[in-house]
C-alpha cells in the first residue's frame, strides 16, 4: 500500500507530495474474564486456559475470596467515617477495587514480596498485617508504619507514584542472583508482585522498572489497576492503548483482564506468579476496574465524572456479582451472614484500636534518619529537649 | 589535557598520609604508623604509589573480594571499565553478576539498587557524569534517604553512589559540575569525597561499609596525579576532616580537587610570608567541625573554597557554622571563594570561573585586612 495519494497538479503546497493517508492507530486487547457482571461463569475465549486454575480450588478457597472482599468493604466505611471524624488526616477508599485486590493477593505464596502502592489495604491484611498500622500512617503518627519482613513481605506503602515498581524489581533481581528462582522448589522459589494506577504508568520509573525487569528476566509480576482515574484526570490522558500492550512493547507477556473478576484476578496472576518463579521472567496484568468512591477523602469526584458513569459501574461490582455465582453454586445465607457480621467485627475493632492510637514522642523526628551515629542527629534531639524541659513545670 | 603537569603531580604527593599526628583526637583511630614494619612482614601490603582512579579501582576490588554482597552498578563499568576507567578489569576478574552494565538509565539503577539493599546487597553505583545525577535525583533524596526512617531502622540502605565531579578537565556541557549541596542538603544521606588516591582507596572502602548511603564524590581532575597510598592503615575513619598542612594566620578549608588548590595557594603564600593552615573537609555530610573549629581558633581567620555555586553551598553552611561556635575567635568575616552563581561556562573560560590559587589568595588578604 501506498503512503501517499497522488496529488493534483498545483494543489498542493510544493514540497508535499501528496496527502498523507495516517495508519491505523486503534489499538485493542481482548479484556479476559471467567465471571460475567450477571455472576455467570462464562469464559471468554482468552480466558479457557485459566479455568483449570479456578476449578481446582476448593470452596474453603472460594468463600475466602468473598471474606476477604467483604471485610475490605467495611474497612472502607471505617476509614471514610474516622476521617470525617477527624482522626485520620486522609482515607484512601478501595471500594469497587476488590476483586482486583483479593484475586492477585491470594495468588501470591508466602515467599513472595509484594510492592504495594497506597490503596491495597486488603492485600496487606491478606499478608498478614493488622490494617490499624495503615491507619497509623494515615493519621499522621508515623512514615512507614510496618516491618515488611514481619508482615507477610509486605512492603510498605510508597507515596511517591511508581517509586515502588524499581524497588520491586531491584528486590526481584536480587531473589534472580540469589538463584531463589526456577530451582522447581515450591517452598523457596519466590516472586514479586507489584502494585500501581493506571496514572502511575505513565511516570519514568514505571517505565525503566520494566526495562530492568526484561532486561534481568525478574522473578515479577507487573500488576496495575486500571481504575479509570488519575484523581482526576482520565486513564485515556495516560495511554491511548489498552495498557496491557505496554507488556509487549518491553518484552514481556501483558493480559487485560476482568478487574471486577475475583476469579480471573487470582488464576492470571496465579499462573503469571508461577511462570515468573519458574524463571520464565517477567509480565505484566492490567485490571480493569473502577474506583467507585473519591480518591482520596480529600476528593470531590462529582467535578470530574458522570452518575451515569458511577451507576455504569455499579452495575459490574466485584462483591455483587460474585455473591450471585457463590449462591448458585449452593453457599447458604448464613455463610453470608456469618461473612457480614464478622467484616463488621473487623471493622469495628479497627476502629476502636484507631481511636487509642497514641502519638509518638520527638525522639521519633530523629530515630532512624540514619543506620549509624549521627552528630546532628544527637545534637538536635538534645537542643530539642532542652528547649522543651524549659516549659516543663513553668508557670502553667 | 595539559592540565595534568608534573607540577600537579608534584602537588598530589605532598599530600602526604604522614600527617596523622594533625588528626583531631576526637574523631581519629589511633596512628599505628610505627607498626608498619612488623605488618609487612606479616604480609601487609605497604605504600604504593598510585593514581586516584588506580587507587579507587583497588578499594573496589578489596570490597568486592571481601563480600560478595557487594555488587556493582552503571553504564559502562563492564568490560569497558568505566569512561574513566575506574572499575578497569574488575568484570572480567569478578564477573558480570557482580559489576552489572546497567540499562541506561539513572533513576533505574538507584530504584533497583534500593530494591536489591532491601534483599540484603550492598550495590555500588557509578554515575558516568556529575551533571547526569538529576534523573536519579527523585529515587536518592525521596526513597534512598528516607526508607531506613520509614522502616524504623528495621532495614538499612549500604548504597553508595560514586560520582566524578568538578571541573578542570576542559569538557563539555554537564561534564564539569559539582552537585554536592543538593545531597547534603537532604538528611538521611551522606555525603564525602577524597582529595587524594590515599583517601579515596580507604574511604571507598569504608563507604561500601556504612550501612548507611553514602555519595561519593570523585574529583574527577585528580583522578590521575599519583600519590602514595598506604594500603594497611587508613589514617582517618571516613567522616573526619584533617588539618593535611599546618599555619598559623588564615584557615583554608575545602574538599576534592580544591585542595590542590589549596595548597598551592598555601606555597605561593608561604614565599610572600604568610602562613596558611588547610584543613581538608572529606566528609560534607556530616561535617567534623573538630579540626576546622580549633584551627580557626588559633588562625582568627577562614576562607571557604568551593567548585560548586556558592549560594546556599556547602561553604555557605560551613561560614555559617563557623561564625555560630567561633564567634569570639573570628578576626574576620568567614569568607567564601566558588564558583560563580551561573551554569559552568563553556570550557575556554573554565579557569576564570574555577577557583584558582590567585582567588583563594585575595580572599586571604582580605581576611588578613580585618
Ligand atoms: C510523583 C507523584 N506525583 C503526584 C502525586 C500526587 N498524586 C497522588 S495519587 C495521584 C493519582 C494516581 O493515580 P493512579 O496511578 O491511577 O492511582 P490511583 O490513585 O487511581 O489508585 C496523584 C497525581 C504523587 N503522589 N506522586
Ligand atoms: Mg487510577
Amino acid at each position: 500500500m501506498s503512503l501517499y495519494r497522488p496529488h493534483k497538479k498545483g494543489t498542493t503546497p510544493s514540497g508535499y507530495r501528496g496527502t498523507v493517508v495516517a495508519r491505523e492507530r486503534d489499538f485493542t486487547a481482548p479484556t479476559v474474564q471467567l465471571l460475567n457482571p450477571a455472576g455467570v461463569l462464562r469464559p471468554t475465549p482468552e480466558a479457557e486456559p485459566y479455568l483449570p486454575l479456578v476449578e481446582a480450588l476448593p470452596d474453603t478457597t472460594l468463600e475466602q475470596f468473598y471474606r476477604d472482599m467483604a471485610i475490605s468493604r467495611r474497612i472502607d466505611i471505617a476509614g471514610a467515617n474516622l476521617q470525617r471524624q477527624g482522626q485520620l488526616a486522609l482515607w484512601v477508599p478501595s471500594h469497587g477495587q476488590e476483586a482486583a485486590q483479593v484475586g492477585s493477593a491470594r495468588a501470591a505464596r508466602a515467599q513472595d514480596h509484594i510492592f504495594p502502592s497506597y490503596r491495597e489495604h486488603i492485600v496487606g491484611m491478606i499478608r498478614g498485617l493488622d490494617p490499624v498500622n495503615i491507619l497509623s500512617l494515615l493519621r499522621g503518627a508515623t512514615l512507614g508504619g510496618w516491618n515488611p519482613a514481619e508482615n507477610g513481605n509486605f512492603h510498605l506503602y510508597t507515596l511517591v507514584l511508581a517509586s515502588q515498581t524499581l524497588h520491586a524489581t531491584g528486590y526481584a533481581m536480587g531473589i534472580q542472583f540469589d538463584g531463589s528462582v526456577g530451582t522447581g522448589d515450591p517452598e523457596t522459589d519466590a516472586a514479586v508482585l507489584v502494585y500501581y494506577g493506571d496514572g502511575s504508568t505513565s511516570q519514568g520509573d514505571a517505565n525503566e522498572a520494566l526495562v530492568f525487569a526484561s532486561s534481568y528476566q525478574t522473578p515479577q509480576v507487573f500488576f496495575i489497576q486500571n481504575n479509570q482515574w488519575a484523581i482526576s484526570v482520565p486513564v485515556s490522558r495516560q495511554s491511548r492503548s489498552p495498557l496491557s500492550l505496554r507488556g509487549s512493547g518491553f518484552g514481556m507477556p501483558g493480559v487485560r483482564i476482568d478487574g471486577n473478576d475475583v476469579l480471573v484476578s487470582y488464576a492470571v496472576t496465579r499462573q503469571s506468579l508461577e511462570e515468573a518463579r519458574s524463571g520464565a521472567g517477567p509480565s505484566l496484568i492490567e485490571a480493569v476496574t473502577y474506583r467507585m468512591g473519591a480518591h482520596t477523602t480529600a476528593d470531590d469526584p462529582t467535578k470530574y465524572r458522570t452518575d451515569a458513569e458511577v451507576a455504569y459501574w455499579a452495575e459490574r461490582d466485584p462483591i455483587t456479582r460474585y455473591r450471585t455465582w457463590l449462591e448458585g453454586r449452593g453457599a447458604s445465607p448464613a455463610f453470608f451472614d456469618e461473612v457480614d457480621a464478622e467484616a463488621a467485627d473487623v471493622a469495628a475493632d479497627l476502629r476502636r484500636r484507631a481511636l487509642s492510637l497514641t502519638a509518638p514522642t520527638r525522639e521519633k523526628i530523629f530515630a532512624h534518619v540514619y543506620s549509624e551515629p549521627h552528630p546532628l542527629m544527637a545534637e538536635e534531639l538534645a537542643w530539642l529537649d532542652a528547649y522543651e524541659s524549659g516549659f516543663e513545670g513553668g508557670a502553667a | 589535557m595539559s592540565a595534568r603537569t608534573e607540577e600537579e603531580q608534584a602537588v598530589a604527593e605532598t599530600i602526604e598520609l604522614a600527617d596523622a599526628a594533625s588528626v583531631s583526637a576526637s574523631v581519629a583511630e589511633p596512628a599505628q604508623r610505627d607498626a608498619r614494619d612488623e605488618h609487612a612482614e606479616q604480609g601487609m601490603r605497604g605504600v604504593q604509589t598510585l593514581s586516584m582512579a588506580k587507587a579507587i579501582n583497588a578499594g573496589l576490588r578489596e570490597a568486592l573480594r571481601a563480600d560478595e554482597k557487594v555488587i556493582l552498578m552503571g553504564e559502562d563499568i563492564g568490560p569497558l571499565g568505566g569512561v574513566f576507567r575506574v572499575t578497569e578489569g574488575l568484570s572480567a576478574e569478578l564477573g558480570e553478576r557482580r559489576v552489572l552494565d546497567t540499562p541506561l538509565a539513572e533513576s533505574g539503577i538507584v530504584g533497583t539498587a534500593i530494591g536489591l539493599a532491601m534483599r540484603g546487597y550492598r550495590p555500588v553505583i557509578e554515575i558516568q557524569f556529575d551533571g547526569f545525577i538529576f534523573p536519579g535525583f527523585d529515587q536518592i533524596t525521596t526513597q534512598l534517604a528516607r526508607l531506613t526512617v520509614r522502616h524504623d531502622g528495621a532495614i538499612s540502605m549500604p548504597v553508595v553512589i560514586r560520582v566524578p565531579y568538578g571541573g578542570h578537565i576542559g569538557s563539555i556541557e554537564h561534564h564539569q559540575e559539582s552537585p554536592e549541596a543538593y545531597f547534603a542538603h537532604t538528611p538521611g544521606l551522606r555525603v564525602v569525597s577524597p582529595s587524594s588516591p590515599h583517601d579515596a582507596y580507604w574511604m571507598i572502602q569504608e563507604a561500601i561499609a556504612s550501612n548507611d548511603p553514602v555519595l561519593f564524590f570523585e574529583p574527577k581532575s585528580r583522578y590521575w596525579p599519583k600519590g602514595p597510598v598506604d594500603q594497611d592503615h587508613s589514617g582517618v575513619p571516613l567522616h573526619a576532616s584533617r588539618v593535611i598542612r599546618q599555619g598559623t594566620d588564615v584557615t583554608v578549608v575545602g574538599h576534592g580537587a580544591m585542595i590542590s588548590t589549596l595548597l598551592q595557594a598555601a606555597d605561593i603564600a608561604a614565599e610572600e610570608g604568610m602562613s596558611l593552615e588547610v584543613v581538608d573537609l572529606r566528609s560534607l555530610s556530616p561535617i567534623d567541625y573538630g579540626p576546622l573549629l580549633d584551627s580557626v581558633q588559633r588562625t582568627g581567620r577562614l576562607v571557604v573554597a568551593q567548585e560548586a555555586y556558592g549560594f546556599v553551598s556547602v561553604g555557605s553552611e560551613i561560614a555559617a557554622t563557623v561564625a555560630e561556635r567561633a564567634f569570639y575567635s573570628l578576626e574576620a568575616p568567614v569568607l567564601r571563594v566558588s564558583g560563580f552563581d551561573t551554569p559552568f561556562p563553556p570550557a575556554a573560560l573554565e579557569t576564570e570561573y574555577l577557583p584558582s590559587p590567585d582567588r583563594v589568595l585575595e580572599a586571604v588578604d582580605r581576611a588578613l585586612g580585618y
